[in-house]
């Protein structure tokens, strides 16, 4: 099950936080810190996923863009992986060349986006509207 | 459909998001923000209607103002108003301004589930499907309360549009995960499964989901979806790569809804219908073998989306464990990705075959890549792969490669990274233990453990290596001649001074004939790492010290100069302190046989389960975080032991040092409570010595342990003393029977009169009659002393009563006088009444005074069931035919048995006449036999009862047979006629 959606600039400024279980405020900041701390520090020799606490981290990342999704352990890491890609891909259509811009300027797109694309963990591959 | 894009139409909002970002600092957006809300207020608040555009806009700038982090305290109204527009775009506004910015304002809540009720009422699949995604985005319970009973019904509904019940199932799912007991299940399950059949895809693949969440708490309910999801799943892997057109993911059809097909799967045992099962093999193998053809693109994408479906594969072939071809099968395949370039390949591959590692079909398979993981610990670059191979190492460890594994695990060991160092050295511990094969190849690695990760190495690990060798004889030479040539490393590990020090304490002796490692020698060198240890390994050797002084006499003045040296009498540390005063007088008053006693060798520790592989649990568990420094660093367990020895109280070994001096188990010679020997043994002994420093009182331990002990003696008694809850029925306590109870029934079985009891106060007699279901029962109390009996109270109670609460027996008593003179007698009359079969006899409960003293006493009334017997007389004809209509093998009981009394035709006859059936004469071919018929008269029912006893005179056995139409009655009556004879 996917439990929150990231995306973070190189900076590792959150540009979209999406939480599907519930967590406090003051405590998604320390969780951002820790998780974008260990994505960004990976270099791509290592592999995209990452142990951390009792869950895992599913990071792909797009030049400027760094995409996080934490699921926990019966999630399959190579669905998510190509998730995280197709997801992209339809930020690219839609904004006709998604940029880290784009994505904090319509926030509340993409959290719509992705709120109808995979509520709860659900992906479904093309968009309705 | 129309979409929000770059201010669509929206001019003002595009300018006022333009300006915010050529605001040069912080203030001017704060200006600049300020102005536009005081701009939004006014217009909200001016007399003027808006139009719905303008709502739109403004209520689009408040929702930018708040995603840039001001907060926002108006305009929900008018975001509530957009909700009633007609215009799709307006709406859309509206619901997002709600999701984002919901808040429980009741009022508003009350309105929202209004507009969002006449959404879904609308037949309008777009605002359908937007009131949806709004009730699914807050999920908050108030939603669930107001819709999840409308959802099912527009999931399941044959009109629904094929995009609302998309969104009507995932907005379920989100429901039922928020709040699982606000969505009624009912006969709209049955039709959600039939979902999986569904033309369009996304509705499956949300329906998948829904059934994947729901099915786990209700398995049986799903249990169809087996079979629809392997025809759907065979059809999408079978199908070609254009023909689910928007579904196919770089040519992979559908590679999510594969997957969450797979996965559902998994919630199942395999399929019992041999044809599903069929077909699915056949889809696991299509899957296997597509791995092998050509990419169909050589894009990364491409074999991803295959990848994510192989994997999924594989875990379902894992999940069903019961198809040895395809679990060899998913092995080779997993090899291959062993040694794939891509390391998200690699890390996958050796996580998947972890779990093939303990499938007895491919265990043997996993094996053979031994090499290959080897060589990935050693060379990966990335920790969490190289995390995977220590653990796929770990589990394909089995007897026939545990040294090689072992090895590389430990030359691994000296680089591993600090985060997975404590996991590694608990993991070779355990394999180390599993698998040796010897012991000295177990010590070996363990000191090698602590030499090469001292500080990984967990209390479990070591106190486990002290038990192995305290309980096996054949390798403690060994290892007191390993840890000597170990402590003698110019810089050791302190857990290695703690492991080197008991074992010398204990087996030193072993090595002392080797003038390398002589009494002296050894003492030396453990002495001279003495001042760098902590206080709990300087009071671990100061225990060894004493023990040396028992193991080698020659050492004693050289140890007791030590002991005597102001550094350890005046420690700052109590224990260090106490330890010292202790063992130096010890030393010096103790004859050496008591001195042998005292300081004796360790006895074996008992066997129990390795507490290294339990903190591994623990450690793999979902708190492995906190896991990590449980009791190790913990300072409230050093309090507890007064700094002995910080043992986490969660681990059940003994810690060895609190224990080293084996005092425990040395009987303590002049102990008056002996409780606490090890204590009170060492201040007997002080108090004869010299100066007695006034601060030694109990050590905090022994304080510890004297606090708990007195409530334990007691609570056995209490027990005792209490009346068993089950048997006591009302304000009066009934107490157990007396054990002798069981006896003096038996005595009655065939009997109606005689001495029920006697003892040197009471005796009771008994005399009674029966016919049917009716008795009656005189009891004689009688006082056979000259004191007059206080109190004196009987009372009959029936312990069937509590649990059945329906009375077998109605029992009439009369109240006798309470007060028996000395050697009068009262009388008791009982009538009884059987309403039902029973097994057990009502309690008889007397209690009085005598001489002041309460007396009490339980006995079981001599009332069974068989003194309810109605004799039966019958023809042989007719006792066969009834023998046969009693022939289910419930119905009859038979018993076996040795003859307790002389086997007399005569007295047995009389004790079946006793028991109350009538005897049968030529009936049984064998005149040696008896047999008897006889009916149970209950209130509610009659029991026939038929009885066959063949007695052996040669063997002194008999063979007893009862059948009765009632299973129990059977089994009761044969158990109470069977202790008789």
């Amino acid at each position: 099950m996917i439990k929150f959606f990231l995306m973070v600039n190189k900076q590792g400024q959150t540009r979209l936080a999406k939480y599907y279980e519930h967590v406090e405020i003051n405590k998604r900041t320390v969780l951002e810190t820790e998780v974008i701390k260990s994505c960004l520090s990976r270099s791509n020799e290592q592999c995209s996923f990452i142990e951390f606490k009792d869950f895992k981290l599913i990071c792909r990342r797009y030049a400027a863009l760094l995409i996080v999704v934490g699921v926990n352990d019966t999630e399959n890491e190579m669905a998510i992986y190509e998730f995280i890609h197709n997801f992209v891909e339809v930020l690219d259509e839609y904004f006709s060349r998604v940029s880290e811009l784009d994505v904090s300027f319509f926030k509340a797109v993409s959290q719509v986006f992705l709120s109808t694309w995979q509520s709860t963990g659900v992906v479904l591959i093309r968009f309705y509207f | 459909m129309p979409a929000v894009s770059k201010g669509d139409g929206m001019r003002g909002l595009a300018v006022f998001i333009s300006d915010i970002r050529n605001c040069k600092s912080k203030e001017a957006e704060i200006k600049r923000i300020n102005k536009e809300l005081a701009n939004i207020r006014s217009k909200f608040k001016g007399d003027k209607a808006l139009d719905g555009y303008s709502k739109k806009k403004y209520v689009c700038k408040l929702l930018f103002i708040f995603l840039l982090g001001h907060d926002i305290d108006f305009g929900h109204m008018e975001a509530v108003n957009l909700l009633s527009s007609n215009k799709y775009t307006e709406k859309q506004i509206g619901y997002l301004f709600i999701s984002v910015l919901v808040n429980s304002n009741s009022e508003l809540i009350r309105l929202i589930n209004n507009a969002i009720k006449n959404d879904l009422a609308s037949r309008n699949p777009t605002f359908m499907c937007l009131a949806l995604h709004c009730i699914a985005n807050v999920g908050s319970r108030e939603m669930g309360e107001a819709f999840a009973a409308d959802i099912p019904r527009i999931l399941v509904a044959g009109d629904s549009m094929d995009s609302v019940k998309q969104s009507a199932a995932l907005c379920l799912l989100r429901l039922y995960k928020a709040s699982p007991d606000l969505v009624p299940m009912g006969e709209w399950t049955a039709r959600v499964v039939h979902l999986l059949n569904d033309q369009h895809m996304g509705v499956v693949t949300a329906a998948v989901s829904l059934i994947t969440c729901l099915c786990k708490k209700n398995p049986d309910d799903f249990k169809t979806c087996i079979s629809l999801a392997v025809s759907r799943l065979s059809r999408i892997v079978s199908s070609a790569s254009t023909d689910l057109q928007d579904y196919t993911y770089y040519f992979v059809p559908a590679p999510w809804l594969s997957v969450k097909l797979l996965r559902l799967l998994q919630c199942y045992p395999p399929p019992e219908d041999a044809a599903v099962k069929g077909r699915l093999v056949e889809c696991l193998e299509t899957v296997l073998n597509k791995a092998q053809e050509p990419p169909k693109s050589k894009k990364v994408q491409h074999s991803n989306a295959k990848n994510a479906i192989l994997f999924e594969t594989i875990s379902l072939i894992i999940h069903y464990d019961s198809e040895p071809n395809l679990l060899v099968r998913a092995c080779n395949q997993l090899g291959q990705f062993l040694q794939h370039r891509e390391t998200n390949l690699r890390y996958l591959a050796l996580e998947s075959m972890c779990t093939l590692a303990s499938s007895e079909f491919s265990h043997e398979a996993v094996k053979t890549h031994i090499d290959t993981v080897i060589n990935a610990l050693k060379t990966e670059r990335d920790v969490s792969v190289r995390q995977r191979a220590a653990d796929l190492l770990y589990a394909m460890c089995d007897r026939s490669n545990a040294k090689q594994i072992v090895s590389e695990m430990l030359r691994y060991l000296e680089t591993a990274d600090y985060a997975i160092r404590e996991e590694i050295v608990l993991k070779v511990a355990i394999l180390a233990e599993k698998y040796a094969v010897d012991y000295s190849w177990y010590v070996d690695t363990i000191l090698n453990l602590i030499r090469i990760a001292g500080d990984y190495v967990s209390e479990e690990v070591w106190y486990r290596v002290l038990q192995i060798v305290t309980n096996r004889d054949d390798v403690q030479g060994y290892a007191a001649k390993t840890v000597f040539e170990a402590l003698q490393a110019p810089a050791c590990h302190e857990n290695m001074v703690k492991v080197g020090g008991y074992i010398l304490g204990e087996f030193g002796n072993l090595i002392a004939g080797d003038p390398r490692s002589s009494p002296p020698v050894q003492f030396s060198l453990l002495h001279s790492k003495f001042h760098l240890c902590s206080v709990a390994t300087r009071a671990l050797l100061l225990s060894t010290y004493i023990k040396f002084i028992n193991l080698f006499p020659e050492t004693k003045a050289t140890i007791q100069g030590v002991l005597r040296a102001g550094s350890q009498l005046r420690n700052a540390d109590v224990e260090l302190q106490q330890r010292a005063v202790e063992y130096l007088t010890l030393s010096s008053v103790a004859s050496t046989d008591v001195l042998a006693t005292v300081l004796e060798e360790m006895p074996p520790f008992p066997e129990r389960e390795s507490s290294i592989l339990a903190k591994l649990k623990r450690k793999k568990g979902p708190g492995a975080g906190s896991a990590l420094d449980d009791g190790r660093r913990d300072p409230s367990s050093n309090d507890i032991n007064g700094g002995v020895e910080p043992t986490p109280s969660t681990v059940s070994t003994p810690s060895p040092s609190a224990d080293l001096l084996g005092l425990r188990a040395a009987p303590p010679p002049a102990a008056p409570p002996a409780t606490s020997g090890a204590g009170n043994l060492l201040v007997d002994v002080f108090s004869d010595g010299p100066a007695a420093q006034p601060s030694l009182g109990p050590t905090p331990e022994e304080a510890f342990l004297s606090e708990l002990e007195p409530p334990a003696p007691e609570s056995p008694m209490a027990l005792l003393a209490d009346p068993a809850p089950a048997a006591d029925p009302g304000p009066e306590d009934i107490g157990p029977p007396i054990p002798e109870a069981d006896e003096l029934l038996n005595k009655f079985v065939c009997k109606n009169n005689g001495v029920l009891f006697e003892n040197q106060l009471l005796q009771i007699g008994v005399k009674s009659e029966f016919r049917q279901n009716l008795g009656r029962m005189y009891l004689f109390y009688g006082n056979k002393t000259s004191v007059q009996f206080q109190n004196f109270s009987p009372t009959v109670v029936h312990p069937g009563d509590l649990q059945t609460h329906i009375l077998p027996l109605a029992v009439q008593t009369k109240r006798v006088a309470a007060q028996v003179d000395g050697g009068a007698q009262v009388q008791q009359v009982l009538n009884i009444e059987c309403l039902r079969d029973f097994l057990t006899p009502p309690l008889l409960s007397v209690r009085f005074r005598y001489g002041g003293a309460p007396q009490s006493l339980t006995l079981k009334l001599p009332v069974t069931i068989n003194k309810f017997f109605q004799p039966t007389e019958m023809a042989a004809q007719d006792f066969f035919q009834r023998w046969k209509q009693l022939s289910l093998p419930q119905q009859e009981a038979q018993k076996i048995f040795k003859a307790n009394h002389p086997m007399d035709a005569e007295v047995t006859k009389a004790k079946l006449l006793g028991f109350g059936s009538a005897l049968l004469d030529n009936v049984d071919p064998n005149p040696e036999n008896f047999v008897g018929a006889g009916i149970i008269q209950t209130k509610a029912l009659q029991v026939g009862c038929l009885l066959r006893l063949e007695p052996n005179a040669q063997a002194q056995m008999y063979r007893l047979t009862l059948r009765t139409s009632k299973e129990p009655v059977s089994r009761h009556l044969c158990e109470l006629l069977a202790q008789q004879f």
